[in-house]
């Protein structure tokens, strides 16, 4: 038996409810970590020299590059 | 968190789009958990004391957790849209579609089968996931070409990206991989 199965009942609960919300937001741990590392380094890049319009082009091609790499690593495992 | 959100649910549509996940069988879940809830219900009888209160806690908890669990991606998805100053109609926009579903629920009373899910859900992904991208952009100070215009465009560029990854995808998993 796991050992979070003796906890408490509220704690069960509230283990429960916190694992549901992580799920609402993440599938794939890592395509979550690198969305959020993207949009740290667009933030950081607010307050560099880098043109405003650069970084405008970088921004969505950088989630879409994600969202590539997240499906095809995805799809990679399946073949194997 | 918009982005979060709205890219989660466009991979996850890509990937039953493409045949890679299995669609969502509303009716075989519905039938599924309702026979599984009989069963138990039946070992389980209610105490009368507490009947009193909830005749059906089983029914009770389903629709409880169910409730809190979409409900708390409604409240997300109000305060993400709301937070740049419209919070008033994103939240009367999701008050209208409460009373919406609970009447389309009252009269139907059963789940909604014939809606097609994965579509509904790649075209909020594709909408969450350029909406989320121009807000972000907004909060960094980018310049978007065209102003206010350039979430068009980024609705162009996820559904693009979009349609070819499900093409992309299900040809690469139709094809065995190469060993050696």
């Amino acid at each position: 038996m796991p050992p979070h199965n003796n906890r408490p009942a509220p704690l069960r609960w509230l283990r429960a409810i916190a694992l549901e919300l992580y799920g609402l937001f993440v599938d794939d741990g890592l395509f979550a970590a690198a969305i959020v590392a993207w949009l740290a380094l667009t933030l950081i890049a607010a307050h560099t020299h880098l043109s405003p319009r650069w970084r405008a082009l970088a921004l969505p091609a950088g989630l879409a590059a994600i969202l590539i790499e997240s499906l095809l690593r995805f799809t990679n495992a399946r073949r194997k | 968190m918009i982005l979060l959100f709205g890219m989660r649910w466009l991979r996850k549509a890509i990937l039953r789009a493409a045949g890679l996940i299995p669609l969502h069988d509303e009716a075989a879940a519905f039938a599924k958990n309702t026979a599984a809830m009989r069963a138990a219900n039946s070992s389980a009888p209610a105490k009368a004391a507490s009947a009193f209160l909830i005749p059906d806690k089983l029914a009770f908890a389903a629709s409880f957790h169910i409730t809190m669990l979409e409900g708390a991606e409604v409240v997300f998805l109000v305060i993400a849209l709301g937070a740049g100053g419209p919070l008033a109609p994103a939240a009367a926009g999701a008050a209208l579609a409460a009373l919406t579903v609970a009447a389309l629920g009252l009269a139907l009373h059963r789940p909604l089968a014939r809606v097609p899910e994965n579509t509904l859900k790649f075209i909020v992904g594709v909408l969450l996931s350029a909406f989320g991208t121009f807000w972000v952009g907004e909060g960094a100070a980018v310049a978007w070409p065209g102003s206010d215009l350039a979430i068009l465009s980024l609705i162009a560029l996820w559904l693009i990206v979009a349609a070819e990854m499900v093409a992309v995808t299900r040809a690469r998993s139709t094809h065995p991989a190469v060993v050696g």
